[in-house]
Order: C-alpha cells, then structure tokens, then sequence
C-alpha cells in the first residue's frame, strides 16, 4: 500500500462541492431575473459559461495541468455566473464573452490559477468592461418592456441593432441623474414615489432580484459556505453610512433600504466579497474588509462617476486584502492574555 | 472531604450540575463519524498467550532502559529485565514467564520503522509470577511512590508514554488547582478506555486517589466524552461508592477533546500555552484514565505494567477490546478479531492521529490502544490534492486557533521562518485541518515537513557551533601550549646563561692554573672543567678570527657601487650630500613646532 499519514479521515467535501453550492445559492436571484427580465439572462449566463470553460481549458492545456479535474472544480462556472449576473442582460454576446475571457485568462491564469488571483476575477471583468465600453455596459432595458426571447436573443447576437431605442438607465443611475439635474430642487422622497422605475424599496422589480440574492446568501450562511463576518459588516457599513446621509439630509440622500436592495449590494455582500481567494481570510480581517467594501461602494455609487460601486469597492478591498490579513492575525491558544 | 451520606450525595450533584453548566468550549475541533459501535458492545477479554513476546526496552519518553537479562535467562512473570535508565525513563517487564531468546534489535511500532533493543521472551506456558503483593502505601512517602511507580513501569497510557513519577511532582510555585482524569478518548474507533471504564472503574477511583493524595489538588475531575453514557455512569457508581469527591463530568463529543490541552480548557477553562512544557505550571496535571488504573495495580496489587486494553477493530470481523500482554507481535494478536482479506495495513491508535505500522510483525507496547485493520474500503485513498482556495475551513477547526492556510503557504515555499512566526510548533498535528479541507492539501504533513526541517536545522547549526568551539579551543590550547614552550626554553636558556656567566668569572679567576691542568690529569673536577672551557675559549677566538678574515676579503673582492666613480658622480653625490645636510633639521622642525 501507499505510505500515508495522519489524519487517515477526511470530510466528505471538495471545491467543486462548494462552488455547485454557491451556483445552487444563485438560483433565488436568477430565478427572479427571469420572471423580470426575460429569460435572456439564461443565454447570457450560457455564453458566459461556454467562453469562462474555453479559456479555461485553453490555458489549463497552456500550462500542462490535469484538464478534467481543474475544469469540473467549478470555479470558472462561478466567475462566469457572477459575470453573466453583473452586466446589462441585453448586452451584446461579445461584451460577455471578453469579460469572461478576461477574467479567466487574465485574472485567473495569469496570476496562477485556481487560489492565485489577487483580484475576484468577474470584478475585473465587470471593471474592465465598463472603462473600455461604459456605454455599452449602462445600458439596462427599461422597466415593462416586454420583449420575446426570439427578440432577446437577435439583441445580445446583434441582429436587431436597435438597443438605444429599447433601453435605459439602471434605478441608481436614474436617482442619480434626476438629483443632478434638479440641482437641489428635487426631493428623492418624490423622485421614489413617482417615477415609474422606482417601486416599493428600490428600482422596480430589481429590488426582487436583489432580495433573492439575500435569500441565497443566508443559505449559504446556514450552509456554512461563507462565515456572517463579510455580509454583515458589508451590509452594516453601506446601512450606517446610508442611514445617516439619509438622516442628515433626506431630501438629497435615498434610505438605507433603497440602497440595501439596489445595484450590487446583495449579490456583493454574499457572493463576491466573501471570494475567499481575493478577499481577507482572519475573522477580523473579514469584518474590515466588508465594512471597507461596503463604505467604498456607496461612496463611488453616490459620489462617483459609475452607475455602480460593487465591482470598483471590492477590487480596491482585494488591493488591500493581504495587509489586512497580515495585521488581524488572531491570537492563538494559550496566548490571548499576553502581548505579541 | 468529610462529606457523608446524603448530604454527601446532594452537593456532590449539586456541584456536577453547576460544573456542567460551566463547561467551556474550545476554538474548532471536527465530528469524524465515531465508529465506536463496533468494538463496544463485548467484554474485554484476555488474549491468548503469543508463540513469543518481543518486549522492546525504549517505550516511553525518556532513556531507554538498560537490560538487565541475558540470552538463556529464566524469567518470572513481572520479573524486571529493563532497568530505568535516569529519572525520566521507567522499568519495564518479563510480560509472562519464560526463557530469553534474544536481546536483540527488533522492528518497533514506530512511523520510522526503525529498529531497537527487545528482549524475546519465549513463554513457558505457565505464567507464573514473581513474588508480588500490594505495597505498604500508608508507609511510603511521596518520593517513595514515585520511584516505586518508576520501577514498576507506570507510564501514560494516552498516547506520549511520558513516565507517570516525572508527572506526580508538584510545581513548588503553583498551587495545583485541578487533578484531571482523561477519559474523553475522542479518537474514533477507540474503545479501550470506554470498556475499562465500565468494568474497572472501582481501580480508576483508586488510582486516581493515589495521584489525588500525591498532587493534593482543590478538584478532581474525571472528564468523559458524552458518547459513553455507560462509563460514565460506572465511574460515578465508582466514585459514589468508594466516597471520593470526585467529578465525572459528560464532556461534549468533539475531536479532539481529548487532547490534554483541550479537555484542560473544556473542564477548567485555562488555556495552556503551546509552548508551556508541563500543566502543571498553570496548577492542573492531567492522567489518562489507563494510567491510573495500571498505577493502582502496581500499588494496590504489585503488579507492574506488563498488559494493557487494546481494540482490535477497523476492517475485521470481529471487533472487540483485548487484555493483551506487552510484547505481543500486531499481526498475531490481529489474527483474533478475524481481518478481512483486503486488509493491507496495520494502524495503530485512532484514524486522526495513528500510523501505520511499518512491520506488522511489531509488538503491542505500552502506547499501543487500538489497531486499526486499514483498507482502502474503510480508509479510501484521498482525492488529488487542489490548490488552496483559502477559504479558511482549517483555521476555524483547528483548535490551538492557528492559521493552517498560512502555515501551509509558508511551509511549501520553505519559508520556515515564517512558519515560526505563525507558531507551527504550537500545532499539536491533531489533523482537524487535513480533515476539513475541500482541497484535500495533506496540511499536517506540510506541518511535520516544516518542523523536522526546522529542527534538522537546529541541530546543524547546533553541530556546526559546536565544532568551532571545539576548533577554537584547540587553537587557545596550542597557543597556550606554545608559550609554555617558550617560556620554558626561555627560562632554561635564562639557567645556562647564568651558570655560563658564573663559569665564565670563575675561569677568570684562574686562567693560568687552566694550562698546567693539563698535564695533570689527577686534578679535582672543577679545575678540569674549568681547563676545558679555557681550551673552548681559545677555539673559539680562532674561529672568530679565520670569520673576520675571510669577511675582509669577501668585502675587498666585492665591488661597491661608490667604487671607481667619476668626477662628474662624485660631484653629484657631494651635492646631494650638501642638501641633505639642509634640509634635514627643516624636516624635523614642523613636528617640533607641533609638540609646542
């Protein structure tokens, strides 16, 4: 026999068991996407898939790795989700594409692989895209447009190039351009209760998207996937500095709820901040980490110039990640009354 | 302690339910499926005698004990053949009584597979004792229990094997606040102490008494894993039974509550430092439950450590716990439980922490608690191990709150100064880590990687600093044997000088009397030597002379490069000379100028 040692046990788990669990965790989301959007987030999220698995393949062959079990660990499938999830669902297949090849062959690979990368692969996708082609990638279709999926996919392969005419601003960017040009004389009270791509928290049926977002992430919490620490002080840092804008000065800063349910903040708090790979590992590490992401992210949503902040917050967290985690190592057994 | 009756009875549950409530948790830990069910449900039972004991010499922590048996020798059951060698080793025993076969070396249940000094005993049949009885307890003193524990072979029967005496000595600072009993035995598959819990726990108390009146702490506490509802309530029939105040108390299954630093921190709450060599420092001692049982049959009974419990289980048919004689070849006393044919190993002790025996031809020593008939079906080959994804599962199992993730990066780059920084030598390789990975990284082995390489280092740095001492020592001692020389030459020299000097005005003295001596041989020894040294004298001024002489025409033969000058060289060197004369009181006068 083989010469082993101890422990001669091992848990019944694996990668790719934790990644088909983050992609069952997805389902509440995606599941409200369609009934909002269509089902042409599936054909995104198929695109995606099939050029996150190419490059993957590619430069696994590159690199003269095991093909089969690098590519049934279920990491690209993620990333390639979390891309297909963060752009506009009518964007056209190549902007998909390159992002997911982007990410994998980039932001992945490049840096080593599978646990290498410094920076949560779809963020760097999703930043790389909206710099290179920001029209492109604010383009979200407008509320109660319905369209067929024959429709859906002429748009994203490009045979109906007629997108302008079918499509508009997401609800952040919207609050954010009515503020803007009612230079101080627009309450965002009013702005919430009266335009139609508001509904009753946030953008109208996003805030449902978001909400299965939620949902999933507390399973994954239940499944101890992910630990609370990031969601917790991810969601508490963007409702504290929320609530007291809002609290400050109501007339030109949206409540907590709104901004809870808008945009990234879900999908953010549960699925790419608490990227174990890029993000902060020690417990308190990860409580820094997600209020740092969390802060960021309002403060580029609300003051910056993008339509989103996730995707920029979190990349500027992973930046800082491996000091974070060099500073908060926690005191070991035996050791915690003495000073080290 | 002078508690009785109902009163008694009624604090005592009183306390053990406030103790119960004040149970504390420890970071991490893991649940591997128990498999304890197996090898519970029947009785210890004696295993037959083997063909043949092989009793290694070196079985616990400490010198290896000396023989003190030869080939040939008749030997008693509980005979002595292993003389402890120093205070940390223990003695150890003829397990039954018989011939020596061998004093030999012989593979030994060891990860190394190395072999060391056995006694062979070929076994009469007879078992028949050395003369033996209970010891006078009430009479010895604690020094006295102490040595007499070291002679009878008591050591910890939990695992490590560190001689019970060496334990038994209190720290003279630190008031020793809790005598721990481990009976948590949170490995799976082990049973040993479960089922000698539920039929000798009368002999634990004792035991555990006698360490209680040796260490004389505030609180006695038996901690037991709450998967074992039927010893538990044995010890505390025990206990109620023989009026001792001791606690047994359910501690929650949870690998590794068993470990001595865990179920310190579950039953009292301190935490012992890594790096603390002895617990006893933060006022507790830990025993394994086996250890005191075996400690009350050397004194209670006289018997020393010669047997000990042993589960056979894993891949048999017949799983069940066995008295078993130390000595007894692996695979022979295997044989018992009836190994299935795919079996391809022998482990010895749990799945989390044991290894596979290199030579299943191994004796059973004091340490050995469970052998593991390993196959590939009960212990199937790990998958291929995945890159770290970070995500943190070993740092929240591991239970000395370490970061494995850490460790393993800096370990596999040999950063082992890092390694240390990240306190690699407070990992107790309890294998929580190694467990719950979903890449399936062999944490533990990256962690002994690092700490033998660590230590290896040591040791060269150690060898090397050593040797320079060494070569500088023996400089110093040349160099100081070199001036002795010289001093001593000195010195001598210093000697003939003088006398030569005191000879020489002698001689002067009389220089004439020197010449007639001569011709008068009969004349006294001082006047002899003294004509003797004149007829030197005269030899030597010749030579002198002849040198003087040949030097003068040496010089005339030479030419010098002064001779046969010119008019011009000449006037040159004149001038030269002329300058020389000037300058010279100017060159000396700056520095004169200075010192003013």
């Amino acid at each position: 026999m083989s010469f082993t040692t101890s422990p001669h046990l091992i848990k019944d788990t694996s990668v790719s068991q934790v990644m088909i669990q983050v992609c069952i965790a997805l389902m509440p989301g995606i599941l409200a996407y369609i009934w909002l959007i269509g089902p042409a987030i599936i054909v995104q999220l198929f695109i995606a898939t099939a050029s996150a698995l190419l490059a993957e393949a590619l430069m696994l062959r590159l690199q003269g790795k095991p093909l089969s079990l690098f590519l049934s660990d279920g990491s690209a499938i993620v990333t390639a989700w979390l891309i297909a999830l963060t752009f506009p669902p009518l964007a056209p297949w190549w902007l998909v594409c390159t992002g997911a090849i982007f990410a994998i062959v980039i932001a992945k690979h490049l840096y080593g692989g599978l646990g290498q990368n410094p920076f949560n692969p779809a963020m760097v996708a999703f930043a790389v895209c909206i710099v290179s082609f920001p029209a492109l990638m604010s383009q979200w279709p407008s509320i109660g447009l319905k369209l067929t999926l024959v429709e859906q996919i002429n748009i994203i392969l490009g045979f109906s190039p007629s997108i302008d005419a079918l499509s508009g601003a997401t609800p952040l960017d919207a609050l954010k351009t009515a503020l803007k040009l009612g230079e101080g004389n627009v309450d965002v009270g009013h702005l919430l209760a009266n335009q139609d791509i508001f509904g009753n928290f946030a953008g109208r049926g996003w805030e449902w998207v978001a909400a299965g977002y939620l949902l999933g992430g507390l399973w994954m919490l239940q499944r101890k996937i992910i630990t609370w620490h990031v969601p917790t002080a991810f969601i508490g840092a963007i409702s504290l500095i929320s609530g007291a804008l809002w609290l400050y000065n109501p007339m030109q800063f949206a409540d907590p709820l709104f901004h809870l349910l808008s945009g990234g903040t879900t999908i953010g708090a549960f699925f790419i901040a608490t990227d174990p790979v890029s993000g902060c590992t020690t417990p308190r590490g990860k409580l820094i980490f997600g209020a740092g992401a969390g802060l960021l992210a309002y403060i580029i949503r609300v003051f910056g110039g993008y339509p989103d902040g996730v995707a920029f917050a979190i990349l500027l967290m992973n930046l800082s990640a491996p000091v974070i985690d060099l500073l908060s190592q926690p005191k070991i057994f035996g050791m915690k009354d003495k000073k080290a | 302690m002078a508690l009785s009756g109902n009163c008694d009875q009624g604090n005592r549950n009183e306390r053990e339910r406030l103790m119960l409530k004040n149970l504390f948790k420890f970071h991490g830990g893991v649940k591997p499926p128990t498999n304890k069910t197996q090898s519970n449900t029947q009785p210890i039972l004696a295993a037959p005698m083997p063909s043949r004991l092989v009793v290694p010499l070196h079985q616990s922590i400490g010198g290896t004990p000396r023989p003190v048996v030869e080939v040939g020798d008749k030997v008693l059951k509980g005979q002595l053949i292993g003389q402890a060698d120093g205070w940390i080793s223990a003695a150890v025993h003829a397990p039954t009584s018989g011939t020596v076969a061998e004093v030999a070396m012989h593979v030994r249940p060891h990860p190394s597979g190395l072999d060391s000094l056995c006694v062979v005993i070929n076994p009469d049949g007879k078992d028949e004792w050395i003369a033996h009885g209970p010891a006078d307890y009430a009479a010895m003193s604690p020094a006295d229990i102490c040595s007499y524990l070291q002679q009878y072979g008591v050591v910890g029967l939990g695992g490590a094997g560190f001689p019970t005496h060496g334990k038994l000595t209190l720290t003279p600072s630190v008031a020793m606040e809790d005598l721990i009993i481990n009976a948590a035995e949170c490995e799976p598959f082990i049973t040993c102490d479960d089922l000698l819990m539920r039929e000798r726990a009368e002999e634990i108390v004792r035991g555990t008494a006698i360490f209680r009146d040796m260490l004389k702490p505030q609180r006695v506490i038996i901690g037991v894993e709450d998967n074992k509802p039927e010893a538990i309530a044995a010890m505390q029939a025990a206990v109620k039974q023989l009026a001792e105040p001791f606690s047994v108390i359910a501690v929650p299954a949870l690998y590794p509550a068993g470990g001595a630093k865990q179920l310190i921190r579950v039953l009292t709450g301190k935490e012992v430092p890594g790096a603390m060599r002895s617990t006893a420092d933060m006022g507790v001692q830990v025993f394994n439950v086996g250890t005191a049982y075996a400690a009350w049959r050397a004194i209670g009974h006289g018997e020393p450590l010669i047997s000990r419990i042993v589960t056979l289980t894993g891949n048999v048919h017949a799983p069940r716990n066995y008295e078993v004689l130390i000595g007894t070849p692996m695979d022979e006393l295997l044989k018992l439980a009836a190994p299935h044919p795919d079996t391809d190993g022998i482990l010895m002790g749990g799945p989390m922490m044991g290894f596979i025996v290199p030579n299943r031809q191994a004796p059973v020593i004091k340490t050995t608690n469970c052998l593991i008939a390993h196959s590939p079906r009960f212990f199937p080959p790990a998958p291929p191990e995945m890159p770290c994804i970070r995500c943190g599962a070993c740092a929240r199992a591991c239970p000395h709150e370490l970061q494995p993730y850490e460790l393993y990066w800096f370990a596999r780059a040999k950063n082992f100064g890092k390694t240390q920084e990240y306190h690699i030598f407070d990992c107790i390789e309890c294998g929580c880590c190694s467990y719950v990975c979903p890449s399936h990284i062999p944490l533990v082995q990256y962690f002994r990687f690092a700490k033998s390489e660590i230590w290896a280092r040591e040791r060269e740095k150690n060898a090397a600093e050593s040797a320079k001492d060494r070569f500088e020592f023996k400089q110093l001692r040349e160099e100081r044997e070199k001036a002795d020389k010289a001093e001593k030459l000195a010195k001598a020299a210093a000697a003939q000088a003088a006398k030569k000097a005191a000879e020489a005005a002698a001689a002067a003295a009389a220089p004439v009397e020197g010449a007639e001596a001569l011709v008068e041989p009969a004349n006294p020894a001082p006047s002899q030597t003294s004509t003797v040294d004149a007829e030197k004298e005269a030899k030597k001024a010749t030579i002198l002379a002849a040198m003087e002489r040949a030097k003068a025409q040496r010089e005339a033969a030479q030419i010098k490069n002064t001779d046969n000058l010119n008019a011009q060289q000449q006037r040159d060197i004149a001038e030269i000379e002329a300058r020389r004369e000037v300058i010279q009181p100017t060159a000396a006068a700056p520095a004169n100028e200075n010192q003013a």
